[in-house]
């Protein structure tokens, strides 16, 4: 295991992430890989098949910046505000480009990310049932039990080629410690072909964890030091969830002109993501 | 109702549907606070899950997403997400699903995906999320909406979680395992399925509110049922509690976040 796990972000997004990949962003709510959102936004990444169950603000940021065609989520609206502004007028109006949308419930993506971890084809659950996603969605069938010969939803198993967290910390090594609500982040993880972790800290040693959460080195593909890398999203025990910032980016994400300002002055004005934070904690 | 708004009736009577001990699967916004109302008042023993995997939370102040650090930090336990939908509630162990909506019609349908075509909406919504299997699962849902004849709606643009379907026991045939809809919880009163049709009726009126006021406010013939109660005004602990718990929210939310270094 070497030294050259731990990349900074940069380098890891420019090896990994090429135009026109499947990638996913997971964490739910909590530890959104914000810093690593805007690195491909910086990076000017083009033609992405984004995945995520609540695409939340980090991929309302990378969708009107243009970095992706196609997206497979289940809720799409910011948490207790309402809309996603820029997903909405990418859907509705096609800016800046049109996407595709590969649409599904939270039970049928969490479902198709467990498949995609064990290597299996498809998911099936006893899902979408009595509604129109079944119709609107071509990837959401059905199989029959060959026991019972009950009919149950099929999804095909979600594989991104490169799967983004945040987690606390991870050791020298590269494995990597998670705690507090962790979504469907590890069959995400798990589900890959390359996994890209960003942490809080890097510590020498892991505190012993029998029934935590914690990403093997063998399966992790890199890791980037990246204080703050889920920020406005939070990570429990490090920093709080910005409620207050989530309920601004309505209104700044509300208008093309004032939201290409914003990332204009917040993502390709701010070489990383510590000068991102530097600049709000100046303007605060 | 003199000095009660119609969401502080609407959460006060949601609250009262549920009981001590219910397994409760909870949405944000008004469902959040009523479940948090109930835990306050008469159901102190309530289970409460948020869709985020915490289990049994108590939190002290309302979450503004469904998984605030505040609900991991009061949970009984956390766990992973394709455990909630696959284990609890696919499996069966939730007692009640709180549900919203744009849109919902006379069987119980919602919409929370789009308005107008699917293909080219006129307004895009955030989507089924947890909805559509919780109104497949759950034992049991409650609907809160906001009555308009734009909500309340004779026909939905998009199903994106069943209630009863067509009615007259269309859900029965089907493999949902839940009872469907058995309250919908507006701004006027409740509405609750007939038994032989499955088709929602008024029930229930708030103080104040009239038949004439239910029925503006539906956007289909709005069928009222033989006898309709007169729900009680809230109580002193009921109002009291519910405005301490979003006055704390409230003071929650405006504290400025300290930034990361």
């Amino acid at each position: 295991m070497s030294a050259q796990r731990v990349v900074p972000l940069a380098e890891a997004i420019s090896t990994h992430v090429r135009d026109g990949l499947c990638v996913a962003l997971e964490g739910f709510t909590h530890l959104i890989p914000f810093a690593a959102g805007h690195e491909i936004i910086r990076q000017r990444r083009r033609d992405l098949h984004l995945v995520r169950m609540t695409p939340d603000l980090v991929y309302d940021q990378m969708i009107g910046m243009g970095c992706a065609r196609r997206l497979t989520f289940s809720w799409g609206g910011n948490p207790g505000v309402g809309s996603l502004h820029r997903l909405r007028d990418a859907v509705e109006h096609g800016w800046p480009r049109p996407l595709e949308l590969d649409e599904h419930t939270h039970a049928g993506v969490a479902a198709a990310y467990c498949a995609g971890a064990a290597r299996l084809p498809f998911a099936m659950l006893r899902g979408y049932l009595g509604t129109d996603l079944a119709n609107a969605n071509p990837r959401v069938r059905s199989v029959e039990c060959p026991f019972t010969g009950e009919r149950l939803a099929a999804v095909p198993a979600l594989n991104p080629d490169v799967t983004i967290l945040h987690a606390q910390r991870a050791d020298r090594s590269g494995n990597v410690a998670v705690h507090g609500i962790v979504g469907a982040q590890r069959e995400a993880a798990l589900a890959a072909q390359v996994l890209i972790v960003t942490v809080e800290e890097i510590v020498d040693e892991l505190p012993p964890a029998m029934n935590a959460i914690v990403l093997p080195h063998w399966i992790v593909t890199a890791v980037a030091h990246c204080p703050g890398g889920a920020y406005p999203s939070y990570v429990q025990d490090h920093y709080s969830r910005d409620n207050a910032f989530y309920q601004r980016w309505d209104a700044i994400a509300r208008d093309r002109e004032t939201f290409r300002a914003w990332m204009d002055e917040h993502v390709f004005g701010c070489r990383d993501h510590a000068a991102f934070l530097a600049r709000l904690r100046a303007a605060a | 109702m003199s000095d009660c708004t119609r969401d502080e009736m609407m959460t006060i009577a949601a609250a009262r549907l549920l009981w001590d001990g219910c397994v409760c699967f909870v949405g944000i916004g008004l469902p959040s606070a009523a479940c948090n109302l109930a835990r306050l008042t008469h159901a102190p023993g309530i289970v409460l899950i948020y869709e985020s995997g915490t289990l049994g939370t108590r939190p002290d102040v309302l979450p503004l997403s469904i998984g605030d650090g505040e609900l991991a930090e009061t949970a009984a336990c956390v766990i992973p997400l394709p455990e909630v939908f696959a284990y609890l509630l696919q499996a069966g162990r939730v007692d009640v699903g709180f549900l919203g909506a744009a849109q919902l019609d006379r069987y119980g349908n919602l919409n929370s995906t789009v308005i107008g075509p699917y293909q080219a909406p006129s307004t895009r919504l955030p989507g089924a999320g947890g909805a559509t299997e919780i109104a497949a699962h759950a034992r049991r849902t409650f609907v809160m909406l906001k009555a308009t004849p734009r909500s309340l709606v004779a026909r939905l643009d998009f199903r994106t979680s069943a209630g009863f379907l067509d009615g007259r026991a269309a859900r029965a045939r089907t493999s949902m395992r839940g009872a469907g809809p058995q309250a919908v919880i507006t701004d006027f009163g409740l509405l609750t399925p007939a038994p032989d049709t499955d088709e929602l009726q008024l029930t229930a009126l708030y103080p104040g509110a009239t038949i004439a006021d239910a029925r503006a406010a539906t956007g289909w013939p709005l069928a009222v049922a033989a006898t309709v109660e007169t729900l009680a005004p809230p109580t002193t602990l009921e109002l009291d509690t519910l405005r301490a718990l979003q006055a704390r929210t409230r003071e929650a939310h405006r504290r400025p976040v300290r930034l990361p270094a």
